[in-house]
Protein backbone atom coordinates (compact mmCIF):
# COMPACT_ATOMS: atom_id res chain seq x y z
CA UNK A 1 0.00 0.00 0.00
CA UNK A 2 1.51 3.67 -0.43
CA UNK A 3 0.05 6.61 1.33
CA UNK A 4 -0.16 10.01 0.49
CA UNK A 5 -1.12 13.44 1.81
CA UNK A 6 -1.88 16.31 0.31
CA UNK A 7 -1.78 20.01 1.67
CA UNK A 8 -3.37 23.13 0.55
CA UNK A 9 -5.35 25.80 1.18
CA UNK A 10 -8.79 26.25 0.97
CA UNK A 11 -9.65 27.28 -2.45
CA UNK A 12 -7.14 25.39 -4.24
CA UNK A 13 -9.02 22.33 -5.05
CA UNK A 14 -6.89 20.46 -2.57
CA UNK A 15 -9.38 17.77 -1.81
CA UNK A 16 -10.71 17.55 -5.37
CA UNK A 17 -6.89 16.97 -6.03
CA UNK A 18 -7.02 13.66 -3.61
CA UNK A 19 -10.47 12.48 -5.43
CA UNK A 20 -9.16 13.19 -9.04
CA UNK A 21 -5.81 11.26 -8.39
CA UNK A 22 -8.48 8.18 -6.54
CA UNK A 23 -10.32 8.26 -9.77
CA UNK A 24 -7.23 8.12 -12.09
CA UNK A 25 -6.18 5.39 -10.26
CA UNK A 26 -8.90 3.47 -9.87
CA UNK A 27 -9.28 3.93 -13.99
CA UNK A 28 -5.87 2.09 -14.09
CA UNK A 29 -7.32 -0.91 -11.90
CA UNK A 30 -6.37 0.02 -8.55
CA UNK A 31 -7.80 -0.25 -5.28
CA UNK A 32 -8.15 3.32 -3.71
CA UNK A 33 -9.52 5.73 -1.05
CA UNK A 34 -9.19 9.40 -0.60
CA UNK A 35 -10.43 11.65 2.22
CA UNK A 36 -10.29 15.30 3.30
CA UNK A 37 -8.50 16.06 6.57
CA UNK A 38 -11.76 16.32 8.69
CA UNK A 39 -12.66 20.16 9.64
CA UNK A 40 -14.05 22.59 8.37
CA UNK A 41 -12.11 23.87 5.05
CA UNK A 42 -12.49 27.31 4.77
CA UNK A 43 -11.07 29.71 1.29
CA UNK A 44 -6.89 30.33 2.68
CA UNK A 45 -7.03 28.24 5.88
CA UNK A 46 -4.85 24.98 5.50
CA UNK A 47 -6.37 21.99 4.36
CA UNK A 48 -4.95 18.25 4.09
CA UNK A 49 -6.12 15.41 1.96
CA UNK A 50 -5.13 11.70 2.38
CA UNK A 51 -5.16 8.89 -0.84
CA UNK A 52 -4.38 5.36 -0.02
CA UNK A 53 -3.67 2.98 -3.32
CA UNK A 54 -3.36 -0.64 -3.22
CA UNK A 55 -3.67 -3.57 -5.29
CA UNK A 56 -5.88 -5.10 -2.66
CA UNK A 57 -9.22 -3.94 -1.04
CA UNK A 58 -8.25 -1.28 1.34
CA UNK A 59 -8.75 -1.87 5.26
CA UNK A 60 -7.87 1.13 7.47
CA UNK A 61 -10.12 3.45 8.16
CA UNK A 62 -8.31 5.78 10.05
CA UNK A 63 -5.94 9.30 9.36
CA UNK A 64 -2.76 8.47 7.03
CA UNK A 65 0.29 8.94 9.71
CA UNK A 66 3.47 7.93 7.91
CA UNK A 67 2.71 8.94 4.44
CA UNK A 68 5.02 8.00 1.38
CA UNK A 69 4.69 10.95 -0.48
CA UNK A 70 3.22 14.76 -0.15
CA UNK A 71 1.88 16.61 -2.35
CA UNK A 72 2.07 20.89 -1.22
CA UNK A 73 -0.09 22.83 -3.15
CA UNK A 74 0.89 25.63 -1.78
CA UNK A 75 4.90 26.38 -0.61
CA UNK A 76 4.23 28.76 2.19
CA UNK A 77 2.78 25.86 3.91
CA UNK A 78 6.05 24.30 4.35
CA UNK A 79 7.44 26.95 6.99
CA UNK A 80 3.66 27.81 8.18
CA UNK A 81 3.41 24.19 9.12
CA UNK A 82 5.03 21.08 9.49
CA UNK A 83 4.39 19.40 6.47
CA UNK A 84 6.61 16.84 6.68
CA UNK A 85 5.69 15.09 9.88
CA UNK A 86 5.61 11.38 9.44
CA UNK A 87 6.81 11.71 6.11
CA UNK A 88 8.61 7.94 5.79
CA UNK A 89 12.53 8.36 5.48
CA UNK A 90 13.24 8.29 1.76
CA UNK A 91 9.31 9.30 0.71
CA UNK A 92 8.91 11.66 -2.03
CA UNK A 93 7.63 16.03 -1.78
CA UNK A 94 6.21 17.53 -4.89
CA UNK A 95 5.60 20.99 -4.11
CA UNK A 96 3.79 23.81 -6.52
CA UNK A 97 7.09 26.17 -6.87
CA UNK A 98 8.89 28.36 -9.19
CA UNK A 99 12.30 27.58 -7.17
CA UNK A 100 14.63 24.57 -7.96
CA UNK A 101 14.41 21.52 -5.63
CA UNK A 102 17.80 22.27 -4.40
CA UNK A 103 16.45 25.45 -2.81
CA UNK A 104 14.70 23.13 -0.30
CA UNK A 105 17.48 21.74 1.60
CA UNK A 106 16.23 21.09 4.49
CA UNK A 107 13.63 19.05 3.24
CA UNK A 108 16.17 17.26 0.69
CA UNK A 109 18.02 16.08 3.74
CA UNK A 110 15.01 13.67 4.13
CA UNK A 111 13.07 13.11 1.19
CA UNK A 112 13.14 13.21 -2.63
CA UNK A 113 11.85 16.93 -3.73
CA UNK A 114 10.48 17.57 -7.09
CA UNK A 115 8.92 21.09 -8.09
CA UNK A 116 6.32 22.44 -10.79
CA UNK A 117 5.15 25.97 -11.07
CA UNK A 118 1.42 24.65 -11.41
CA UNK A 119 0.34 28.28 -9.98
CA UNK A 120 2.13 30.05 -13.11
CA UNK A 121 0.58 27.46 -15.30
CA UNK A 122 -2.64 27.61 -13.95
CA UNK A 123 -2.90 31.27 -14.17
CA UNK A 124 -1.92 30.64 -18.40
CA UNK A 125 -4.56 28.26 -18.57
CA UNK A 126 -6.71 30.48 -16.92
CA UNK A 127 -8.07 28.42 -14.36
CA UNK A 128 -9.44 30.41 -11.47
CA UNK A 129 -8.41 34.02 -10.62
CA UNK A 130 -5.04 35.41 -10.96
CA UNK A 131 -5.23 36.00 -6.95
CA UNK A 132 -6.46 32.90 -6.30
CA UNK A 133 -5.59 29.84 -9.53
CA UNK A 134 -6.54 26.72 -8.86
CA UNK A 135 -3.73 24.62 -9.32
CA UNK A 136 -4.77 20.92 -8.90
CA UNK A 137 -5.27 19.80 -12.43
CA UNK A 138 -1.53 21.35 -12.83
CA UNK A 139 0.04 19.44 -10.15
CA UNK A 140 -1.29 16.24 -10.77
CA UNK A 141 -0.08 16.50 -14.12
CA UNK A 142 3.24 17.04 -12.42
CA UNK A 143 2.96 14.37 -10.16
CA UNK A 144 1.74 12.05 -13.41
CA UNK A 145 5.27 12.71 -14.45
CA UNK A 146 7.35 12.52 -11.58
CA UNK A 147 5.49 9.68 -9.11
CA UNK A 148 5.68 6.90 -11.68
CA UNK A 149 2.30 5.66 -9.62
CA UNK A 150 0.25 6.55 -12.62
CA UNK A 151 0.27 7.34 -16.36
CA UNK A 152 -0.41 10.54 -17.85
CA UNK A 153 -2.98 9.75 -20.11
CA UNK A 154 -5.12 8.00 -17.26
CA UNK A 155 -4.39 11.63 -15.41
CA UNK A 156 -6.08 13.46 -18.40
CA UNK A 157 -8.95 10.88 -18.29
CA UNK A 158 -9.75 10.53 -14.94
CA UNK A 159 -9.91 15.44 -15.32
CA UNK A 160 -12.01 14.56 -18.25
CA UNK A 161 -14.56 12.79 -16.48
CA UNK A 162 -14.85 14.34 -12.93
CA UNK A 163 -14.26 18.19 -13.73
CA UNK A 164 -17.05 20.00 -14.05
CA UNK A 165 -16.17 22.41 -16.33
CA UNK A 166 -12.99 24.14 -18.15
CA UNK A 167 -12.06 20.93 -19.05
CA UNK A 168 -10.04 21.65 -22.48
CA UNK A 169 -7.86 24.35 -19.90
CA UNK A 170 -7.15 21.89 -17.15
CA UNK A 171 -5.99 18.80 -19.14
CA UNK A 172 -3.70 21.73 -20.86
CA UNK A 173 -2.72 22.74 -17.75
CA UNK A 174 -1.70 19.16 -16.48
CA UNK A 175 -0.14 18.40 -19.86
CA UNK A 176 2.02 21.54 -19.64
CA UNK A 177 2.81 20.59 -16.05
CA UNK A 178 4.08 17.08 -16.43
CA UNK A 179 6.85 18.43 -19.08
CA UNK A 180 7.41 20.85 -16.16
CA UNK A 181 9.03 19.22 -13.62
CA UNK A 182 12.24 19.43 -11.56
CA UNK A 183 13.73 16.64 -9.73
CA UNK A 184 16.11 16.36 -7.05
CA UNK A 185 16.92 13.18 -5.57
CA UNK A 186 17.70 13.01 -1.53
CA UNK A 187 20.73 14.49 -0.64
CA UNK A 188 21.16 16.29 -3.59
CA UNK A 189 21.91 19.68 -2.00
CA UNK A 190 24.42 17.79 0.40
CA UNK A 191 26.37 16.79 -2.93
CA UNK A 192 26.28 19.83 -4.77
CA UNK A 193 27.92 21.85 -0.92
CA UNK A 194 30.97 18.93 -1.41
CA UNK A 195 31.38 19.85 -4.97
CA UNK A 196 31.61 23.23 -4.01
CA UNK A 197 33.99 23.10 -1.01
CA UNK B 1 -20.93 0.60 -13.28
CA UNK B 2 -17.98 0.88 -10.83
CA UNK B 3 -17.09 4.68 -9.68
CA UNK B 4 -15.11 6.66 -6.87
CA UNK B 5 -17.41 8.14 -5.03
CA UNK B 6 -18.17 9.04 -1.22
CA UNK B 7 -20.44 7.61 1.10
CA UNK B 8 -22.87 10.67 1.02
CA UNK B 9 -23.10 10.23 -2.94
CA UNK B 10 -23.57 6.09 -2.61
CA UNK B 11 -26.54 7.08 0.04
CA UNK B 12 -28.11 9.09 -2.97
CA UNK B 13 -27.61 7.00 -5.56
CA UNK B 14 -29.22 3.62 -3.56
CA UNK B 15 -32.08 6.50 -3.12
CA UNK B 16 -32.40 6.58 -6.98
CA UNK B 17 -31.92 3.04 -7.63
CA UNK B 18 -34.68 2.58 -5.24
CA UNK B 19 -37.22 5.13 -7.37
CA UNK B 20 -37.85 7.03 -4.21
CA UNK B 21 -41.25 9.24 -4.85
CA UNK B 22 -40.69 11.59 -2.24
CA UNK B 23 -38.02 13.25 -0.52
CA UNK B 24 -38.07 15.94 2.37
CA UNK B 25 -35.39 17.63 3.70
CA UNK B 26 -33.51 20.53 5.56
CA UNK B 27 -30.71 21.41 3.84
CA UNK B 28 -28.63 23.40 6.11
CA UNK B 29 -26.20 22.01 8.31
CA UNK B 30 -25.93 19.49 10.02
CA UNK B 31 -26.82 17.94 6.33
CA UNK B 32 -24.88 16.48 4.34
CA UNK B 33 -23.98 15.81 0.58
CA UNK B 34 -27.10 13.14 0.36
CA UNK B 35 -29.42 15.48 -0.37
CA UNK B 36 -27.43 17.91 -2.21
CA UNK B 37 -27.34 14.99 -4.30
CA UNK B 38 -30.59 14.06 -4.61
CA UNK B 39 -31.55 17.44 -5.35
CA UNK B 40 -29.64 17.55 -8.85
CA UNK B 41 -30.50 13.96 -9.57
CA UNK B 42 -34.55 15.30 -9.15
CA UNK B 43 -33.51 18.93 -11.01
CA UNK B 44 -31.71 16.70 -13.87
CA UNK B 45 -34.59 14.61 -14.31
CA UNK B 46 -32.71 10.89 -13.81
CA UNK B 47 -34.71 10.72 -10.55
CA UNK B 48 -38.30 11.46 -10.82
CA UNK B 49 -39.28 12.31 -7.60
CA UNK B 50 -41.28 14.99 -5.59
CA UNK B 51 -37.97 16.96 -3.53
CA UNK B 52 -39.67 19.05 -0.66
CA UNK B 53 -37.78 21.71 1.16
CA UNK B 54 -38.95 22.31 4.35
CA UNK B 55 -37.98 24.82 6.95
CA UNK B 56 -36.86 21.74 9.82
CA UNK B 57 -35.98 18.37 10.12
CA UNK B 58 -39.08 18.34 11.78
CA UNK B 59 -41.04 19.14 9.16
CA UNK B 60 -38.90 16.93 7.13
CA UNK B 61 -39.82 13.86 9.34
CA UNK B 62 -43.15 15.18 8.71
CA UNK B 63 -43.15 15.67 4.99
CA UNK B 64 -42.21 12.21 4.40
CA UNK B 65 -44.87 10.54 7.19
CA UNK B 66 -47.39 12.29 4.97
CA UNK B 67 -46.24 11.19 2.04
CA UNK B 68 -46.02 7.72 3.50
CA UNK B 69 -49.05 7.16 4.57
CA UNK B 70 -50.37 7.96 1.15
CA UNK B 71 -48.47 4.90 -0.18
CA UNK B 72 -45.48 6.93 -1.79
CA UNK B 73 -41.71 5.15 -1.39
CA UNK B 74 -40.32 8.04 0.90
CA UNK B 75 -36.47 8.82 1.93
CA UNK B 76 -35.05 11.70 3.94
CA UNK B 77 -31.33 12.14 5.24
CA UNK B 78 -30.35 14.04 8.24
CA UNK B 79 -27.25 14.15 10.97
CA UNK B 80 -26.85 15.05 14.25
CA UNK B 81 -28.78 17.67 15.96
CA UNK B 82 -31.31 17.74 12.62
CA UNK B 83 -32.12 13.79 13.50
CA UNK B 84 -32.60 14.76 17.29
CA UNK B 85 -34.98 17.65 16.07
CA UNK B 86 -36.88 14.88 14.17
CA UNK B 87 -37.20 12.55 17.90
CA UNK B 88 -40.78 13.06 18.06
CA UNK B 89 -41.66 12.25 14.31
CA UNK B 90 -39.67 9.38 14.54
CA UNK B 91 -41.95 7.78 17.04
CA UNK B 92 -44.76 8.86 14.98
CA UNK B 93 -43.12 6.69 11.91
CA UNK B 94 -42.51 3.94 14.45
CA UNK B 95 -45.82 3.62 15.61
CA UNK B 96 -47.32 4.79 12.34
CA UNK B 97 -45.76 1.59 10.63
CA UNK B 98 -44.47 3.40 8.38
CA UNK B 99 -41.87 1.94 6.21
CA UNK B 100 -39.99 5.09 5.72
CA UNK B 101 -35.91 4.86 4.91
CA UNK B 102 -33.57 7.20 6.18
CA UNK B 103 -29.70 7.86 6.65
CA UNK B 104 -28.13 8.98 9.53
CA UNK B 105 -24.31 10.34 9.05
CA UNK B 106 -23.15 9.89 12.44
CA UNK B 107 -21.95 12.73 14.11
CA UNK B 108 -21.53 13.85 17.83
CA UNK B 109 -24.03 15.53 19.83
CA UNK B 110 -23.05 19.20 21.05
CA UNK B 111 -21.81 20.56 23.30
CA UNK B 112 -19.15 20.89 22.81
CA UNK B 113 -20.10 21.59 19.44
CA UNK B 114 -18.44 18.89 17.16
CA UNK B 115 -19.18 18.10 13.26
CA UNK B 116 -17.42 14.76 13.72
CA UNK B 117 -18.62 11.09 13.97
CA UNK B 118 -19.66 9.10 16.91
CA UNK B 119 -23.22 7.36 17.37
CA UNK B 120 -24.79 8.86 20.38
CA UNK B 121 -27.14 10.91 17.59
CA UNK B 122 -28.96 7.50 16.34
CA UNK B 123 -28.64 5.13 19.78
CA UNK B 124 -30.23 7.96 21.31
CA UNK B 125 -33.16 7.42 19.32
CA UNK B 126 -33.08 3.69 19.69
CA UNK B 127 -36.41 3.33 21.37
CA UNK B 128 -38.77 5.00 18.29
CA UNK B 129 -39.43 1.63 16.50
CA UNK B 130 -37.05 2.03 13.77
CA UNK B 131 -34.49 -0.48 12.52
CA UNK B 132 -30.81 0.68 12.80
CA UNK B 133 -27.91 -0.31 10.64
CA UNK B 134 -24.83 0.35 10.94
CA UNK B 135 -22.51 0.63 7.57
CA UNK B 136 -18.64 -0.34 7.18
CA UNK B 137 -18.02 1.03 3.53
CA UNK B 138 -19.56 2.90 0.79
CA UNK B 139 -20.51 -0.21 -1.36
CA UNK B 140 -22.31 -1.77 1.48
CA UNK B 141 -24.19 1.71 1.68
CA UNK B 142 -25.57 1.72 -1.47
CA UNK B 143 -26.67 -2.30 -1.33
CA UNK B 144 -28.19 -1.63 2.34
CA UNK B 145 -29.89 1.44 0.53
CA UNK B 146 -32.21 -0.41 -1.77
CA UNK B 147 -32.24 -3.61 0.62
CA UNK B 148 -33.98 -1.45 3.36
CA UNK B 149 -36.79 -0.34 1.33
CA UNK B 150 -37.55 -4.14 0.74
CA UNK B 151 -37.33 -4.54 4.28
CA UNK B 152 -39.15 -1.85 5.47
CA UNK B 153 -41.92 -2.39 3.04
CA UNK B 154 -42.41 -6.06 4.12
CA UNK B 155 -43.05 -5.64 7.45
CA UNK B 156 -44.13 -2.08 7.46
CA UNK B 157 -41.20 -0.56 9.60
CA UNK B 158 -38.99 2.33 9.02
CA UNK B 159 -35.28 1.77 8.63
CA UNK B 160 -32.29 4.46 9.81
CA UNK B 161 -29.03 3.18 7.88
CA UNK B 162 -26.14 4.45 9.60
CA UNK B 163 -22.27 5.85 8.01
CA UNK B 164 -20.29 7.06 10.24
CA UNK B 165 -19.65 10.72 9.49
CA UNK B 166 -16.16 11.90 7.42
CA UNK B 167 -14.96 8.45 7.71
CA UNK B 168 -17.63 7.02 5.09
CA UNK B 169 -19.48 9.81 4.61
CA UNK B 170 -16.64 11.93 2.89
CA UNK B 171 -14.40 9.55 1.51
CA UNK B 172 -14.32 8.44 -1.55
CA UNK B 173 -13.78 4.94 -2.58
CA UNK B 174 -14.49 2.42 -5.84
CA UNK B 175 -18.43 1.23 -5.62
CA UNK B 176 -20.49 -1.06 -8.04
CA UNK B 177 -23.60 0.51 -8.78
CA UNK B 178 -26.36 -2.11 -9.24
CA UNK B 179 -27.99 -2.00 -12.56
CA UNK B 180 -31.36 -0.39 -12.58
CA UNK B 181 -33.19 -3.16 -14.37
CA UNK B 182 -32.13 -5.67 -11.62
CA UNK B 183 -33.26 -3.70 -9.12
CA UNK B 184 -36.55 -2.54 -10.50
CA UNK B 185 -36.99 -7.06 -10.27
CA UNK B 186 -35.46 -7.11 -6.45
CA UNK B 187 -37.63 -3.77 -5.54
CA UNK B 188 -40.75 -3.78 -7.57
CA UNK B 189 -42.96 -0.28 -6.81
CA UNK B 190 -44.36 -0.34 -3.51
CA UNK B 191 -48.04 -1.95 -2.35
CA UNK B 192 -49.01 -0.28 0.71
CA UNK B 193 -51.35 -2.29 2.21
CA UNK B 194 -53.14 0.72 4.02
CA UNK B 195 -53.49 4.42 2.47
CA UNK B 196 -54.69 7.48 2.13
CA UNK B 197 -56.98 7.68 -0.55
CA UNK B 198 -60.11 9.52 -1.04
CA UNK B 199 -61.50 6.61 -3.35
CA UNK B 200 -61.47 5.20 0.00
CA UNK B 201 -61.53 6.61 3.24
CA UNK B 202 -59.64 5.71 5.98
CA UNK B 203 -58.73 7.51 9.45
CA UNK B 204 -54.81 7.68 10.19
CA UNK B 205 -53.68 8.52 13.98
CA UNK B 206 -57.05 8.74 15.55
CA UNK B 207 -57.05 8.43 19.53
CA UNK B 208 -56.22 4.85 20.60
CA UNK B 209 -57.71 4.25 24.48
CA UNK B 210 -56.04 1.99 26.36
CA UNK B 211 -58.27 -1.35 25.19
CA UNK B 212 -55.95 -1.41 21.96
CA UNK B 213 -52.62 0.70 22.57
CA UNK B 214 -50.93 -2.53 24.40
CA UNK B 215 -51.96 -3.71 21.29
CA UNK B 216 -50.49 -1.98 18.64
CA UNK B 217 -47.32 -1.97 20.27
CA UNK B 218 -47.50 -5.97 20.75
CA UNK B 219 -47.80 -6.10 16.79
CA UNK B 220 -45.22 -3.47 16.39
CA UNK B 221 -43.14 -5.58 18.24
CA UNK B 222 -43.57 -8.56 16.25
CA UNK B 223 -42.98 -7.14 13.21
CA UNK B 224 -39.53 -5.93 14.78
CA UNK B 225 -39.31 -9.82 16.06
CA UNK B 226 -39.37 -10.32 12.39
CA UNK B 227 -36.50 -8.51 10.84
CA UNK B 228 -33.61 -10.74 11.30
CA UNK B 229 -35.39 -13.21 9.23
CA UNK B 230 -36.53 -11.23 6.91
CA UNK B 231 -33.10 -9.32 6.49
CA UNK B 232 -31.43 -12.32 6.11
CA UNK B 233 -33.84 -14.00 3.40
CA UNK B 234 -33.50 -10.23 1.45
CA UNK B 235 -29.61 -10.50 1.57
CA UNK B 236 -30.00 -13.96 0.04
CA UNK B 237 -32.26 -12.28 -2.92
CA UNK B 238 -29.67 -9.57 -3.21
CA UNK B 239 -26.32 -12.25 -3.23
CA UNK B 240 -27.58 -14.38 -6.27
CA UNK B 241 -28.80 -10.99 -7.78
CA UNK B 242 -25.69 -9.20 -7.00
CA UNK B 243 -23.11 -11.28 -5.55
CA UNK B 244 -22.71 -9.33 -2.17
CA UNK B 245 -24.23 -9.77 1.19
CA UNK B 246 -23.32 -8.38 4.73
CA UNK B 247 -25.55 -9.98 7.65
CA UNK B 248 -27.32 -8.61 10.51
CA UNK B 249 -23.70 -9.71 12.03
CA UNK B 250 -20.55 -10.78 10.40
CA UNK B 251 -18.10 -13.14 11.99
CA UNK B 252 -14.20 -12.32 10.81
CA UNK B 253 -11.74 -15.21 11.06
CA UNK B 254 -13.83 -15.65 13.93
CA UNK B 255 -12.86 -19.85 13.72
CA UNK B 256 -11.68 -20.80 17.17
CA UNK B 257 -11.14 -17.08 18.02
CA UNK B 258 -9.89 -16.82 21.74
CA UNK B 259 -10.93 -13.01 21.58
CA UNK B 260 -13.21 -11.40 19.91
CA UNK B 261 -13.55 -7.54 18.91
CA UNK B 262 -17.17 -6.44 18.67
CA UNK B 263 -17.49 -3.68 16.31
CA UNK B 264 -19.67 -1.62 14.20
CA UNK B 265 -19.41 0.90 11.47
CA UNK B 266 -16.19 1.89 9.89
CA UNK B 267 -13.86 0.61 12.62
CA UNK B 268 -14.49 -2.73 11.76
CA UNK B 269 -12.58 -2.37 8.98
CA UNK B 270 -9.11 -1.41 10.98
CA UNK B 271 -9.75 -3.90 12.99
CA UNK B 272 -9.96 -6.17 10.30
CA UNK B 273 -6.40 -4.88 9.36
CA UNK B 274 -5.49 -5.55 12.67
CA UNK B 275 -6.43 -8.49 13.27
CA UNK B 276 -5.41 -9.85 9.85
CA UNK B 277 -1.99 -9.32 11.16
CA UNK B 278 -2.47 -10.51 14.38
CA UNK B 279 -3.60 -13.93 12.79
CA UNK B 280 -0.24 -13.80 10.49
CA UNK B 281 1.99 -14.17 13.77
CA UNK B 282 -0.79 -16.77 15.05
CA UNK B 283 -3.21 -15.33 17.92
CA UNK B 284 -6.48 -16.46 17.58
CA UNK B 285 -8.49 -13.42 17.40
CA UNK B 286 -11.02 -12.48 15.65
CA UNK B 287 -14.08 -9.82 14.65
CA UNK B 288 -17.64 -9.43 15.07
CA UNK B 289 -19.20 -6.85 13.34
CA UNK B 290 -22.61 -5.76 14.69
CA UNK B 291 -24.20 -3.74 11.62
CA UNK B 292 -28.07 -4.29 13.24
CA UNK B 293 -28.42 -2.50 16.31
CA UNK B 294 -32.01 -2.56 16.54
CA UNK B 295 -33.83 -4.87 16.69
CA UNK B 296 -30.74 -6.33 19.13
CA UNK B 297 -29.68 -9.47 17.35
CA UNK B 298 -29.78 -11.15 20.30
CA UNK B 299 -30.16 -15.07 19.11
CA UNK B 300 -27.71 -14.43 16.27
CA UNK B 301 -24.75 -12.94 18.84
CA UNK B 302 -25.08 -15.60 21.74
CA UNK B 303 -24.59 -18.28 18.80
CA UNK B 304 -21.34 -16.06 17.82
CA UNK B 305 -20.13 -15.38 20.98
CA UNK B 306 -21.10 -18.52 23.37
CA UNK B 307 -17.78 -20.17 24.14
CA UNK B 308 -15.15 -17.37 23.43
CA UNK B 309 -13.37 -16.32 26.42
CA UNK B 310 -12.72 -12.64 25.80
CA UNK B 311 -14.52 -9.76 24.17
CA UNK B 312 -13.81 -6.37 23.39
CA UNK B 313 -16.91 -4.26 22.81
CA UNK B 314 -15.41 -0.97 20.89
CA UNK B 315 -18.22 1.56 21.45
CA UNK B 316 -18.18 4.95 19.76
CA UNK B 317 -20.70 6.27 22.01
CA UNK B 318 -21.67 6.24 25.80
CA UNK B 319 -24.68 6.20 27.84
CA UNK B 320 -23.84 8.83 30.08
CA UNK B 321 -23.92 7.21 33.69
CA UNK B 322 -23.69 3.84 32.55
CA UNK B 323 -21.48 2.79 29.78
CA UNK B 324 -20.67 2.12 26.10
CA UNK B 325 -23.89 0.99 24.51
CA UNK B 326 -23.36 -1.42 22.06
CA UNK B 327 -21.23 -3.37 25.08
CA UNK B 328 -24.79 -2.93 27.52
CA UNK B 329 -27.12 -4.35 25.30
CA UNK B 330 -24.43 -7.33 24.49
CA UNK B 331 -23.90 -7.95 28.54
CA UNK B 332 -27.87 -8.17 28.62
CA UNK B 333 -28.65 -10.60 25.39
CA UNK B 334 -25.12 -12.83 26.86
CA UNK B 335 -26.51 -12.86 30.94
CA UNK B 336 -28.44 -16.19 30.60
CA UNK B 337 -25.75 -18.11 28.47
CA UNK B 338 -24.13 -20.73 30.72
CA UNK B 339 -21.72 -19.66 33.39
CA UNK B 340 -19.07 -21.69 31.40
CA UNK B 341 -20.17 -20.30 27.92
CA UNK B 342 -20.56 -16.65 29.07
CA UNK B 343 -17.45 -14.79 27.71
CA UNK B 344 -15.63 -12.28 29.89
CA UNK B 345 -16.85 -8.67 28.09
CA UNK B 346 -14.45 -6.07 28.21
CA UNK B 347 -16.19 -2.39 27.50
CA UNK B 348 -14.14 -0.01 25.54
CA UNK B 349 -15.83 3.43 24.98
CA UNK B 350 -13.34 5.44 22.26
CA UNK B 351 -13.57 7.54 19.39
CA UNK B 352 -15.66 9.94 20.75
CA UNK B 353 -16.10 13.35 18.90
CA UNK B 354 -14.84 11.88 15.73
CA UNK B 355 -10.77 11.02 17.47
CA UNK B 356 -9.09 8.83 15.18
CA UNK B 357 -9.22 4.86 15.99
CA UNK B 358 -5.99 3.76 14.31
CA UNK B 359 -4.69 0.20 14.64
CA UNK B 360 -2.19 1.25 17.15
CA UNK B 361 -5.11 2.42 19.72
CA UNK B 362 -7.16 -0.95 18.45
CA UNK B 363 -4.13 -2.96 19.36
CA UNK B 364 -3.99 -1.25 22.76
CA UNK B 365 -7.39 -2.60 23.67
CA UNK B 366 -6.27 -5.65 22.37
CA UNK B 367 -3.34 -6.30 24.81
CA UNK B 368 -5.52 -5.06 27.64
CA UNK B 369 -8.42 -7.48 26.88
CA UNK B 370 -5.52 -10.28 26.43
CA UNK B 371 -3.56 -9.55 29.39
CA UNK B 372 -5.99 -7.34 32.24
CA UNK B 373 -7.83 -8.93 34.74
CA UNK B 374 -11.96 -8.72 34.62
CA UNK B 375 -12.05 -4.89 35.09
CA UNK B 376 -14.33 -3.92 37.80
CA UNK B 377 -16.05 -0.73 35.57
CA UNK B 378 -18.28 -1.75 32.49
CA UNK B 379 -16.74 1.35 30.65
CA UNK B 380 -13.04 1.31 29.85
CA UNK B 381 -12.39 4.49 28.53
CA UNK B 382 -9.27 4.91 26.29
CA UNK B 383 -7.26 7.48 25.28
CA UNK B 384 -8.78 10.30 27.78
CA UNK B 385 -5.67 12.68 28.23
CA UNK B 386 -6.95 14.17 31.42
Amino acid sequence: MRELRLHGRGGQGTVVASKLLAVALFLEGRQVQSFPMFGVERRGSPVTAFLRVDDKPIRLRCEIETPDDLIVLDSTLISATDITAGLKPGGRILINSDRAPEDFPQLLERAHVSTVDATGIAVRHGLGGKAQPIVNTAILGAFAADSGLISSRTMCDAIREEVPMLIDANIAAATEAMGAVRHAAMGSVAVREVARA
Amino acid sequence: MKKVMVGNHAVAWGARLARVEVISAYPITPQTQVVEKLSEMCADGTLAACFIKVESEHSAMAAVIGASATGARTFTASSSHGLLYMHEMLHWAGGGRLPIVMADINRAVGPGWNIWTDQNDSLSQRDTGWVQLYCETNQEVVDTTVMAFKLAEQLNVPVMLMLDGFYLSHTAEPVDIPDQELVDRFLPKREAPYKLDVEHPHAFGALVKPDAYMEMRWLMQEALRKVPQALEAIEKDWMRMFGRSYGAIEAYRAEDAELLLVTSGTVTSTARAVVDARRAAGEKIGVLKVKMFRPFPTTLLRDALSGVARVAVLDRNVSPGHGGIFAEELRSALYDLPAAERPEIFGYVLGLGGRDITPTVIDDVIEQTRTGTVPSRADLWVGVNL
